[in-house]
């Protein structure tokens, strides 16, 4: 929670008002018992008068008056902080979300991201709010009645503050105790969370496999965890509001019995009894306000705590800085280059080496699972290697300013996906001012004009999320279309025609070579045709290299992509 | 109040019903808490009256109260406890209960509603919306009853004590219950809306945060985080503002509450010195003391109650949220006398269909299939041509909007849909794995398959030697959406759920897309040993797999153009020859 407290930091000024008047507010309510010991004092048995009283009560109102007006300003500046609070913590979460490294965003799972988001910084905002408005108040009332107390009569006083300490040592361990147990019932939230999402995403495979009542059985399973949890960190945080209210009684029978000596004794007269006994009284009402905000600020600190461990992760990309010179050739080389995925036995990519030049275009190839993806991964640097080197135009990709790095790619990944709004605003991803015929230009190179013709708004047609309302081959020309618009000096094809039949796949490769400004092409395919009149072939095999050069070189040369080629040809009678 | 709150509100009142029993103790227990709570101020007050000055002061008497007081808090903190203990039961029990409703209903939610619903939104409802529920209630538990209780028993007790002064405090305090209803009106749409804006946020969220690594490939993290603030912004000023205004009850309810205090304490004190007087009511400091705290004691539920009445709002407004999920329209439930499909021979025949995502754009029309058992139907046409759609009908989906789709003579309509997709088995371009270990993922289709027997499957399937090499093979967990796997790979695993459980029909639309041909040599001689004897739909580009099909069909724009075998349509030299030639193009 401290490490988040500097989210406040824009909002001193509200985060300051707030408590500030909490305890303008709370010093006038202290003076109430002073005022009605004057009444019975003075009034009553001094005999001061009507008039007296009359005057005394008209204080007493004017006290509330004061009081409305401090707790109104509080709750204003407490609400103002706690929502901005929050506002700059969403941001900072969802930054720093965005620049976790692959490998991390496969760890975390998007539901464990998304509940950190949503319900935990909900959450910490109500926490933050109360201990706002509450948090200063609550202890002031209950030390000021204390300091009051002496102020009537030290042995009193003593009292005062030793049911105090032992207040403190009751909530503090009840709040220590329970955290951790709210922390497991965030993270049994997540669990819900996930079978929630996962329910959706895979709403098709789980119907086809029936699957529908053993989805509700496992839920319930699930939710029943949830709930136990709950009840169990519900009776421990209960605690609280009972054991502080027989603290505090226990400690105003003490204060009677002394109170009865000393009145006996002629040291003390009744009204100070009945003031003290008053202000026992505000610390009762006080804690049992406070006993509700501490779970909930126990709440929030375990939130928090989940928050906090996300922030907290370092981009586990290497960052380099520039070493060596800037060389025009190879334009992209990579040197012995090996990946491991964590823990993985096996290497993703083991030893690979190659050049490129500038313009050329490079077809990768192999088996499922040998790399492919893997190795055009790296190239962004969505990945680092474990071992080895991948430099372009001489500078390690480490070095080089991913931003940098990533503007010169143009990327179309192996799942399509078009994004929640117009076909425009989805190309202009690419390129946020690209015009119309930039956009146009490149769906034509896309193959996808038609895709665009059949739809009645053209580029203003509306882009469901994920693209729901396109069929996966016009997702699939989209998404080339919207890494085309930047005009990049790399393109990256990863088996991205995969849902293209073939005489689009053609029509797409031939547009590709005419482009005007002629990017470096690394096409990932599981065709030969695909990639047969690429200036390199790699053939992948279990992360590693078993054969680079052309398309008839590799006919002779290379055993594994015979096989490829032929397990395609044959039948198909080339 | 608003009329969709007051129907909200009638249909938790409904949910909680089933804990009727659990409501009375909880009542009870408020009940022992509140006397408890109104007894203590009575004998405190006592005491105060037993020490009247310089060796007046009553010691036996006072130490004799004592006891009774010890006893009186040691009940009270026990029911106090209980009665928490018991609300918690009550509140997290429905919240499971709601949850449990919720999740059922998206399993019955036709699919239509899935595809046209953002996630986010949907888990936003699920899980944040429920959680204010819960919230809000909990807190209208703890304090609702004994508020209510806690007013009615202070009010007896001071018309007890001094009727008069009684009497200056009822007329007074409903001022409060005035503002406080004042504001909670105001609030409610504030917090509709608010969660409304938080709901969008999340889809945005789901959807960025989903697809992080497009986000990534594109820059466009900058722009996100643009958008983002801009429904960061809105969601602050909304916030902001339902939070604000709902704690303006609070102040102002103390506010009543200080003038009452003051009144108490000026006709109290005026009655004593005798400004004025009420014949037969005796009263001493003792009794004012007592009153003044129960003034205290009074109010201070006006204030809680005000403080529930807005966060009741807020859960309200959730709980509208959640409801509008749960009743949703569910798809159309299976016929009464749907039969069990069972012992399918595969003889599929569509008659006349039509169908149509939105009424205003027609896409299948007057289709009509004939497929044989056994047969193998090859599916090709230019991508957005009806494949999928094709798909969609088969497995009901979505139900066509006229004519009829049969299996071995049964309207689809008129079976079970569970019976329908037990009988076919799904392979999908887009491969879905829910989180689990490989082996939960395999025997999805079936739970009991032994060992070997998902070992067979995945070997036949080309999967087993990857798994194998996975760090705990079968047992592995995958991530949500299959974390490190490769799109070859998931597909690879996808299949392996098929060969398992070897269903009756199949359909493979794009099922080997992202595996590698030699791979998928191997596979399709599993695949030709399955579907022999199995009506089969294919869709896929490679058109070697299409060239055995017994029926290939032609789709362009919701129709069929062609329809035949491998050589008849490339004799006809029309559009399937046009798109089989073009593979050899450049």
């Amino acid at each position: 929670m401290r490490k988040l407290l500097k989210y406040l930091k824009a909002y001193k000024l509200q985060s300051v008002l707030a408590p500030l008047f909490k305890l303008l507010e709370a010093s006038f309510e202290l003076i109430v018992p002073l005022v009605v010991a004057a009444i019975i004092d003075n009034g009553i048995d001094g005999g001061a008068g009507t008039g007296y009283i009359v005057k005394a009560c008209l204080i007493l109102v004017l006290l509330g008056i004061i009081g409305l007006v401090c707790a109104v300003s509080a709750q204003y500046f407490a609400a103002k902080a706690a929502v901005g609070f929050s506002k700059g913590l969403r941001h900072d979460l969802f930054s720093k979300m965005q620049s976790l490294s692959y490998s991390q965003i496969d760890g975390l799972g998007t539901s464990k991201m998304i509940t950190r988001m949503t319900s935990d910084v909900n959450q910490i905002q109500s926490g933050v709010n109360l201990v706002l408005r509450l948090f200063m108040r609550s202890p002031f009332i209950v030390f000021g009645a204390m300091i009051m107390a002496f102020v009537i009569n030290a042995v009193a006083g003593g009292v005062f503050a030793i049911a105090i300490a032992v207040l403190c040592v009751v909530v503090f361990g009840i709040m220590l105790a329970s955290i951790p147990l709210y922390k497991k019932v965030q993270g049994r939230l997540d669990r819900i969370t996930t079978s929630t999402r996962e329910t959706l995403t895979g709403a098709r495979v789980l119907r086809a496999f029936c699957k529908e009542d053993e989805e509700i059985a496992e839920y319930g399973k699930r939710n029943g965890e949830l709930t136990k949890a709950q009840l169990f960190v519900g009776k421990i945080s209960a605690l609280m509001n009972p054991l502080t209210y027989a603290i505090i009684n226990c400690a105003i029978i003490v204060l009677l019995s002394v109170g009865a000596l000393k009145v006996n004794s002629g040291t003390l007269d009744r009204g100070s009894v009945v003031a003290l006994y008053n202000y026992m009284g505000q610390i009762l009402i006080e804690l049992i306000k406070l006993a509700n905000l501490i779970i909930t600020v126990t709440k929030s600190f375990a939130c928090a705590g989940r928050v906090n461990e996300i922030l907290e992760m370092q981009p586990a990309i290497k960052h380099g800085c520039l070493i060596g010179e800037s060389v025009k050739s190879p334009f992209i080389s990579f040197k012995n280059v090996c990946v491991n995925y964590g823990n993985a036995s096996v290497n993703a990519l083991d030893g690979v080496s190659f050049d490129v030049e500038r313009g050329q275009t490079v077809g990768i190839i192999g088996g499922t699972g040998a790399g492919k993806t893997t190795l055009v991964n790296l190239i962004p640097h969505f990945y680092d290697a474990a071992d080895g080197e991948i430099l372009i135009e001489g500078e390690n990709v480490n070095a080089v300013g991913d931003e940098v790095l990533r503007d010169k790619c143009g990327i179309v990944p192996q799942r399509a996906v078009l994004f929640e709004g117009t076909i425009r605003e989805n190309m202009q991803w690419g390129k946020n001012d690209a015009t119309d015929e930039e956009i146009s230009e490149a769906v034509e190179a896309a193959q996808a004009a038609d895709v665009i013709k059949a739809k009645e708004n053209g580029l203003d047609e509306k882009v469901e999320q994920g693209g729901k309302n396109f069929s996966g081959g016009q997702r699939q020309r989209l998404t080339i279309a919207r890494a085309l618009v930047k005009k990049p000096e790399i393109l990256i094809l990863d088996d991205s025609a995969s849902a293209l039949d073939y005489a689009t796949d053609a029509a797409l490769r031939k547009s590709l070579k005419n482009l005007d400004y002629s990017p470096t092409v690394f096409i990932v395919s599981q065709r030969t045709s695909s990639i047969k009149h690429a200036d390199k072939i790699i053939v992948l095999d279990g992360g590693k290299m078993i054969g680079v050069g052309t398309h008839e070189e590799l006919l002779k040369s290379c055993e594994v992509y015979r096989e490829i080629h032929y397990s395609q040809y044959e039948k198909e009678g080339a | 109040m608003a009329k969709t709150q007051k129907s909200v509100l009638k249909r938790v009142l409904k949910q909680l019903k089933g804990y009727k029993f659990w409501l009375i103790l909880t009542v009870f227990f408020a009940l022992v808490t509140v006397a408890g709570n109104l007894i203590l101020p009575v004998l405190f007050g006592q005491i105060v009256d037993l020490i009247v000055g310089k060796n007046n002061v009553e010691f036996k008497a006072i130490y004799f109260k004592f006891i009774i007081i010890g006893a009186v808090i040691a009940i009270t903190c026990i029911a106090q406890w209980l009665m928490s203990i018991i609300n918690n039961h009550i509140t997290y029990n429905v919240v499971k209960d709601i949850r449990a409703e919720a999740f059922a209903k998206i399993q019955r939610l036709p699919l239509k509603y899935i595809d046209a619903h953002s996630y986010g939104d949907i888990v936003s409802r699920n899980i944040a919306d429920v959680d204010q529920f819960a919230d809000g209630l909990l807190m209208g538990f703890t304090q609702l009853f004994t508020g209510v209780l806690t007013i009615i028993g202070t009010l007896v007790i001071m018309f007890v004590i001094n009727w008069v002064i009684a009497l200056v405090v009822f007329v007074i305090t409903p001022l409060s219950l005035f503002v406080a209803k004042f504001i909670a009106s105001k609030t409610y749409s504030m917090f509709k809306k608010t969660s409304q804006i938080r709901g969008e946020q999340t889809a945005f969220i789901d959807e960025m945060i989903g697809n992080l690594k497009v986000v990534k490939a594109f820059n466009r993290e900058d722009e996100n985080i643009e958008k983002f603030d801009e429904i960061n912004s809105r969601l602050t000023s909304a916030s902001l503002k339902s939070i604000f205004f709902s704690s303006l009850t609070n102040p102002c309810t103390r506010f009543v509450n200080a003038v009452v205090y003051a009144a108490v304490a000026l006709s109290g004190a005026l009655m004593l010195i005798g400004t004025f007087s009420v014949p037969a009511v005796s009263f001493t400091t003792g009794l004012l003391v007592s009153l003044l705290s129960y003034a205290n004691q009074y109010t201070k539920p006006f204030n809680e109650i005000s403080g529930v009445i807005t966060e009741l709002q807020n859960a309200v407004a959730c709980a509208g949220r959640i409801y509008e999920l749960i009743d949703e329209q569910p798809q159309k439930p299976d016929a009464e006398n749907a039969k069990q499909l069972s012992d399918v021979e595969g003889n599929i025949e569509f008659e006349n269909v039509y169908f149509s995502y939105t009424a205003d754009k027609k896409l299948i029309e007057n289709l009509n299939i004939k497929a044989k058992a056994g047969q193998r139907i090859a599916i090709v046409g230019p991508t957005g041509c009806g494949k999928t759609t094709l798909i969609n009908l088969l497995m009901r989906f979505y139900d066509t909007t006229g004519g009829s789709i049969f299996v071995d003579g049964n309207n689809i309509m008129d079976v079970t849909r569970k019976s329908l997709r037990k009988n076919y088995g799904m392979v999908l371009q887009d491969t879905w794995l829910k989180s689990g270990t490989i082996r939960d993922n395999i025997t999805i289709g079936k739970p009991d398959a032994s060992e070997e027997e998902i070992i067979e499957a995945a070997k036949a399937a080309r999967s087993h030697n990857f798994i194998m090499q996975l760090p705990k093979g079968y047992d592995t967990e995958i991530a949500e959406d299959g974390g490190n796997l490769s799109q070859g790979q998931k597909q690879l695993l996808c299949i392996t759920r098929i060969m398992l459980c070897l269903p009756p029909m199949l359909i493979l639309d794009e099922a080997t897309s992202s595996i590698d041909t030699r791979t998928e040599v191997k596979i399709q001689e599993a695949f030709a040993k399955l579907m022999s004897g199995r009506t089969s739909f294919i869709v896929a580009h490679r058109l070697s797999t299409i060239k055995e099909a017994d029926i290939i069909l032609v789709m362009k724009e919701g129709n069929i153009v062609e329809q035949g075998t491998h050589t008849e349509l490339l004799s006809l030299g029309g559009f399937y020859s046009k798109l089989y030639n073009s593979q050899f193009a450049v």
